[in-house]
């Protein structure tokens, strides 16, 4: 069995040696970069990973150069998964039959992919994989939209969100569709651990990606990816964006055992106004405006009524 | 590093990180690292900067919140200690001063061409406001 790698606190969870490479062309920052560091250094075992097309994959793998120190694989779009599930049928196969070269090694099994690529058209792959129970990890860098692309809506993208192909305008308030609730689906599966994270609470983040990596099967982790450039504000925002996001519960932060149990893993000591939220980011700009401002209630209402869903569910433990 | 075209490569060709094995990567530090010339950390984006993070170390607690959020790897620690910035990876985003929570912050912007010494010489003192409140970890 591997050993779970001690990160008592910050300091000493600053001693690990990152496995991901700067000079990569993320933006300034950008989450994606915080959310992998996160992800990567909660472990020493070795890394097995694949990202499907996207900020990530596009920007960390550009000729001559790879930003990553472990085995890495992109394919396309839509098959982080399913590379990532092939490599671990592979390694299970040869354990097996006593194949493995370095048998006391006990890799980890990650895919990264965009909302873009989880949400809408990788779905079918990950829902296969988790099918199918492989021994892997599939995390979500969730910015809401298609960043790589120019900015695109998705099923991720949030209501009143101004998103190239949902603009807001004179007739239009922007994305109409209700976010995705990409956790209950991935719990569906029956999965033992599906957990949202976000990276400003990286003690949360560590802990349930440790909690991942020793769960026997399919794990899935939604993080909430900040984007500078298509949610539109200032790069040294990201960390305060992000804590205004978690703490106003807009981005709630909980878990899922065994597509049961849910637990809350953070409660903020001051739930702040979703307006605040919506406020600091260039995407929700034209929601302030007299004939909008209706919207901002009808989010606050919403995020009311599923934090109040999230404890009662809790409560009854289920 | 001599750059092959697209049709140099066999099909099925891998970039390698590092230059001969390295076995415990996740507990080699980079000065320990074989980077190979496939690596990014051999590369630069120093010239995306405009502003760039200058340090005091004076006035800072250790508390690596700014090691934790830097999106590039280049706020370097050693021995749970702060020492210094990485200018070859930072691209200037400004998060590490954002999150810095000393009074004064022990992390401040200047602009790309300040040197280290007359940023240090005026650096602002404490300021007087109850508000620098410590993040727990
Ligand atoms: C099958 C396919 N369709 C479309 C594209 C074009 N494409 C490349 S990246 C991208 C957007 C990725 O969005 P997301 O998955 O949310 O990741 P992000 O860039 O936001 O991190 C699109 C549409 C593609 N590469 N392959
Ligand atoms: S567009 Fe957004 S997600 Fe993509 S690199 Fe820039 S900040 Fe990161
Ligand atoms: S400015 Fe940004 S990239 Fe540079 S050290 Fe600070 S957080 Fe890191
Ligand atoms: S955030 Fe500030 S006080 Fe904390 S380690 Fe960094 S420079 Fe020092
Ligand atoms: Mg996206």
């Amino acid at each position: 069995m591997s050993e779970i790698k001690k990160i008592k606190n910050l300091k000493e969870f600053s001693t690990s040696a990152d496995r991901f490479e700067g000079a990569n062309l993320l933006c300034p920052g950008c989450a994606h970069s915080i959310i992998v560091r996160e992800v990567l250094n909660a472990t020493n075992d070795d890394l097995i990973l694949a990202a499907s097309t996207g900020c990530l994959e596009v920007c960390t793998a550009v000729y001559p150069y790879t930003s990553w120190d472990a085995s890495w694989i992109h394919i396309g779009f839509e098959n982080g998964s399913s590379a990532v599930a092939g490599a671990e049928a592979m390694y299970k196969a040869l354990k097996t039959k006593g194949r493995l070269k370095q048998p006391d090694r006990t890799p980890k099994f990650v895919a990264f992919g965009g909302d873009g690529a989880t949400y809408d058209i990788g779905f079918q792959w990950i829902s296969g994989c988790f099918e199918r129970g492989h021994n892997m990890m599939y995390v979500c860098l969730d910015n809401e939209v298609y960043a790589n692309t120019g900015g695109q809506r998705s099923s991720s993208t949030p209501i009143g969100a101004s998103a190239t192909t949902t603009p807001a305008g004179r007739i239009s308030y922007g994305e109409k569709r209700n976010k995705k609730d990409m956790m209950a689906i991935m719990a569906a599966h029956g999965a033992p651990y599906v957990a949202q994270v976000a990276p400003n609470k990286w003690k949360d983040m560590v802990a349930k990606i440790q909690k991942g990596f020793a769960a026997e099967g399919p794990v899935f982790i939604n993080a909430m990816s900040a984007c500078t450039t298509e949610w539109k504000f200032a790069p040294e925002d990201t960390i305060s964006i992000s804590d205004l996001a978690t703490d106003s519960l807009v981005f709630p932060l909980y878990e899922i055992i065994d597509g049961t149990q849910l637990n809350i893993t953070y409660r903020p000591k001051n739930i702040i106004p979703v307006r605040d939220y919506l406020g600091a980011q260039g995407r929700f700009k034209h929601l302030f405006t007299k004939q909008n401002e209706y919207l901002i209630d009808e989010w606050q209402a919403r995020v009311d009524a599923k934090w109040d869903y999230l404890q009662r569910r809790e409560e009854a433990s289920v | 590093m001599e750059k092959k075209g697209w049709d140099g490569f066999e099909i099925g060709a891998m970039l390698r990180t590092f230059d001969g094995a390295v076995r415990d990567i996740a507990t080699t530090l980079p000065e320990n690292r074989p980077y190979s010339q496939s690596s990014s950390f051999t590369a630069s984006v120093a010239d995306w900067r405009i502003e760039k993070p200058l340090f005091n170390k004076d006035y800072c607690i250790d508390c690596q919140f700014c090691w934790v959020y830097c999106p590039d790897m280049s706020i370097i620690s050693r021995d749970k200690k702060m020492i210094g910035i990485d200018f070859d990876h930072c691209k200037g985003c400004g998060i590490c001063v954002e999150v810095c929570p000393t009074n004064p912050k022990s992390l401040l912007m200047f602009p790309e061409q300040k040197d280290e010494e007359s940023a240090l010489a005026e650096w602002p003192k404490k300021e007087k406001k109850a508000d620098t409140e410590v993040k727990e970890d």
